[in-house]
């Protein structure tokens, strides 16, 4: 089938970006769309123009590098997918396909679809640990969780931090993302001592990297590639004002 | 070169706690006054920043990824190795020591391996303690399953993310250390040369890949946890940005390249769909708990594969080896596939694959159970196939996985190079020719957590450090060939792109150093290789700025030294005439087409050193010892 692409270019954080139209002839539909990208690219390098950069690297949807808005979808069309999972069977011969950069203020553009997301890093400095030292722990069994705890935990803990949430939601926040770690070490025992000023630090540091608030829009749910629940947002509000309040 | 493993004296399992003892220590006032940096921060280099930062060091940690938690340790499915007898079912130390030393058809070090066991069982408590979600049973107990080569259910998981959550584990326990200003992190940096200085490794030079602007760094000691070179194959199951660069720089400054023909070749993957294809996805082996593999017993059988009756099909794996069944070690298993395929029974639209079948799993257990236990498994074959396998079996085909290869270290995992440690996949230790499924999550952190924390202190300890800058002419020097080798990459301006060249050198390793080795290949390997390397200096196109984020550039130098690893790897699979785990050469086989090893000349680790640009690489050998399990011929029946 053939596709026109109409991508993002922009050479760095500095200048100023445009869309390019590109016609891509022959896709086959068993092809990823980071496959449609590549061969893209190596048009590109034959016509010594410069190749579109975009993050990827285990393209099997686990690592969260890949990411970009497709037809102003976080990751595409489909639900429970990362872009890399993303096959051309989803689409039609003769669709345009818009392919932006995740856009936020918190996410700056560091080349064409290529965007800095060491905010979610910092977030997850500000206490998404527990403080377990090297050595000195219990067996493992020492400590029962319950499967349905461990199975919940597990739901939030299956964040890949890609920003499909910040980048689906109007507000631009980091919910979803800061609530699925904050949820997951509030369900488990061993994040008990340190709940209340996890809870407070993230939420914080998510406030100065410039990520909005929740306004209950949940398009992060919708588009997560891991389909992670609201549900560990009303946890997050619920830590963050016991913690706050009590 | 002489070289010295330093294996502690003493019976196996009193070798690692004699040897602590023995360790010189590094006072706790002064650890801060000492600076280690650690290139790559997957499982291994995460879990050993975080540790080392706890101790007191300072460290420097490297990264080509914007954070540590894409590193693709990430990508591991199924679970991971400790004897903990959770299940009653027998197990021991001693038992996954045995297990992993037979499993690498007797080609690792038993002291390595024994240690390795030794400290999996802390690793669990570890993890556990830092919030690492583990499947658990009703009453809140770890659970087990079973993998390859083992007969014990002793491999604990997080659903077929278990990589995932170990390595964000870790990443969490480095966050923590960024918090508390002991690691530096630096992202999106490659490392692009080791610095020696007096015979001492005491820094890198790394290019910022946002700018091009190449940085140099000094320490007083260095630590690469970089990963393996299995995309020198270009179609494999690593991530796309998976390179050999940083070990292949510390190698031609001197670090011996230990068995790099040890590739492992892993049965479960989901077959090439079309020349575009960019890599391969693997389905974890915790599939073959549940799955039965199969072929029609009719060559060139078209019929859909539901339509195929149960006694017109061939459970070979089943049928060949009763008391492993469909959980024989990953070479095995890949193996009699391709032997399937080679004789006409292949599936597919290709013919290149076999069936993976889960309907008896589901008929016994419930479409729920499965659901749980592969789900997200299942989920990824249907969006990569289209194809729904809680109805139709899938269809796998074997793929390169993993490299047991590596730089040489000895038992305190230094290298060649005094002060240069090699820890994880990049080295070659502990899986001998055949690594076992669960075992790579395993090693990783047990090299990180446990082990090199302890070492590098000795080290530390007993040496003394002149104060080195960065104008030092070493670091100059090494800037300057840096620049010179990037700058000649990019006025090249040929007419390939390093994607066909890579491509290139993958069809040739597959073909003649894949799954199958012979003599007459791997010479005309040893022809291909160096002409598709002239060709590449010659022709190949990097399009854009040296001076900006420059993908392209980027996959220009790795690929120009997978065409030197390459060659390397075709070379020792040649010289080594004998088969054993993963390498396996179609001259030394048993009636049986099983692996034949050379125990009275191969008995040895393979180690390489580099004479030079136009040079060939000369041969060092550490004799391997064995003195509790002794060399048989493994069987799996």
């Amino acid at each position: 089938m053939n596709i026109t692409l109409k991508i993002w270019r922009q050479r760095n954080r500095e200048t100023e970006g445009r869309f390019e139209t590109y016609e891509m002839k022959d896709v086959s539909p068993d092809m990823s769309f980071l496959e449609m990208l590549d061969v893209l690219n190596i048009n590109l390098i034959k016509k010594g123009q410069d190749p579109v950069a975009f993050d990827h690297d285990c393209r099997e949807g686990i690592c969260g590098s890949c990411g970009m808005m497709i037809n102003g979808r976080a990751h595409g069309p489909g639900r429970g997918a990362a872009t890399c999972e993303l096959r051309m069977r989803k689409f039609q011969d003769g669709d345009v396909v818009t392919v932006e950069p995740w856009r936020a203020a918190a996410f700056p553009v560091i080349k064409d679809l290529v965007v800095d997301r060491s905010a979610f890093d910092r977030i997850m400095q500000a206490g998404g640990y527990v403080s377990a030292k090297t050595g000195g722990v219990p067996d493992g069994n020492a400590i029962l969780i319950p499967k349905p705890i461990a199975d919940e935990a597990m739901d939030a803990a299956s964040c890949i931090g890609c920003g499909a949430c910040v980048a689906a939601c109007p507000n631009s926040s980091a919910m979803l993302f800061v609530a699925a770690k904050v949820s997951q070490f509030a369900l488990l025992p061993q994040g008990q001592p340190e709940r209340k000023t996890r809870a407070l630090r993230m939420v914080e540091q998510m406030d100065k990297e410039g990520f909005g608030n929740c306004s209950n829009n949940y398009a992060c749910e919708a588009e997560c590639p891991k389909k992670i629940s609201v549900m560990h947002i009303a946890r997050l509000n619920r830590e963050f004002i016991k913690a706050k309040v009590f | 070169m002489k070289l010295d493993a330093k294996i502690p004296d003493g019976p196996i399992e009193q070798k690692w706690s004699n040897h602590r003892f023995h360790l010189k220590l590094v006072n706790p006032a002064n650890k801060r006054k000492y600076t280690i940096i650690v290139v790559g921060t997957g499982l291994a280099g995460a879990s050993a920043s975080a540790s080392l930062a706890e101790l007191g060091y300072n460290v420097l940690a490297f990264s080509y990824h914007e954070s540590p938690r894409r590193a693709h340790s990430i990508a591991a499915q199924g679970g991971i190795n400790a004897p903990k007898n959770y299940s009653n079912d027998g197990d021991s130390i001693r038992r996954l020591f045995y297990d992993t030393v037979k499993g690498g058809d007797y080609r690792s070090r038993e002291a390595n391996v024994y240690r390795l066991a030794e400290v999996s069982g802390s690793i669990i408590d570890q993890c556990v303690a830092q919030g690492v979600p583990f499947a658990r049973d009703y009453a809140g107990y770890l659970d087990n399953r079973s993998f390859g080569g083992a007969q014990v259910a002793r491999t604990f998981y997080a659903r077929g993310q278990t990589g995932q959550q170990l390595l964000l584990g870790a990443y969490s326990a480095l966050c923590r250390q960024m918090d508390m200003g002991k690691v530096r992190f630096f992202p999106r940096r490659e490392m692009i040369d080791l610095v020696v200085v007096d015979g001492q490794a005491r820094g890198i030079v790394a290019r910022n890949m946002v700018n091009g602007i190449l940085e140099s760094y000094t320490a007083d000691a260095v630590v690469l946890a970089t990963g393996g070179y299995g995309n020198v194959f270009f179609l494999s199951t690593n991530a796309k940005a998976s390179n050999a660069t940083a070990v292949w720089r510390a190698h031609k400054k001197g670090a011996l390249f230990a068995n790099p023909c040890f590739t492992q070749i892993h049965p479960t993957c989901i077959p090439q769909s079309g020349q575009y294809q960019s890599k391969l996805t693997l389905m974890s082996e915790s599939l073959r708990n549940d799955g039965r593999i199969w072929v029609p017993k009719k060559k060139g059988d078209t019929r859909r594969p539901e339509d195929i009756p149960e006694n017109e099909r061939d459970y070979y794996l089943e049928r060949l080896y009763p008391s492993f069944g469909n959980l024989v070690p990953r070479d095995v298993a890949s193996r009699r596939a391709k032997e399937m395929c080679d004789q006409g029974y292949g599936v597919g639209p290709t013919k290149l694959a076999v069936y993976l079948d889960f309907s008896d799993a589901i008929k016994r257990l419930g479409r729920q159970v499965i659901e749980e236990r592969y789900g997200n498994l299942f989920d990824m074959y249907h969006e990569i196939t289209a194809e729904d396998p809680y109805k139709t079996p899938m269809r796998i085909y074997p793929a390169v996985h993993y490299t047991m290869g590596g730089l040489w270290v000895d038992y305190n995992l230094m290298s060649t190079i005094p002060g240069l440690y090699v820890i994880g996949e990049a080295n070659f230790s502990d899986h001998g020719a055949n690594r076992l499924g669960a075992s790579a999550l395993m090693q990783g952190l047990a090299d990180g957590y446990f082990i090199l924390p302890y070492t590098i202190g000795d080290y530390l300890a007993s040496h003394s450090f002149k104060p080195v800058k960065t104008d030092h002419a070493e670091f100059k020097k090494a800037e300057q060939e840096t620049e010179k080798s990037i700058k000649k990459l990019m006025a090249i301006d040929g007419k390939k792109t390093v994607d066909e060249f890579h491509r290139e050198l993958g069809a040739i390793m597959w073909d003649h150093v894949g799954m199958a080795r012979n003599r007459r290949g791997l010479k005309k390997a040893l022809e291909m290789i160096p002409a598709l390397r002239e060709e590449f200096w010659k022709n190949v196109r990097v399009t854009g700025s040296d001076l900006d984020l420059n993908v392209e550039l980027e996959k220009a130098g790795r690929v120009a030294d997978f065409l030197e690893l390459g060659e390397l790897l075709a070379r020792d699979a040649l010289h080594r005439e004998e088969s054993c785990g993963g390498h396996f050469r179609e001259e030394h086989q048993t009636p049986e087409g099983e692996a034949k090893r050379n125990d009275a000349k191969f008995s040895y680790v393979a180690a390489w050193e580099y004479q030079g640009p136009k040079r060939t690489a000369t041969l060092n050998k550490e004799p391997l010892k064995f003195e509790v399990v002794k060399p048989s011929q493994r069987s799996y029946k």
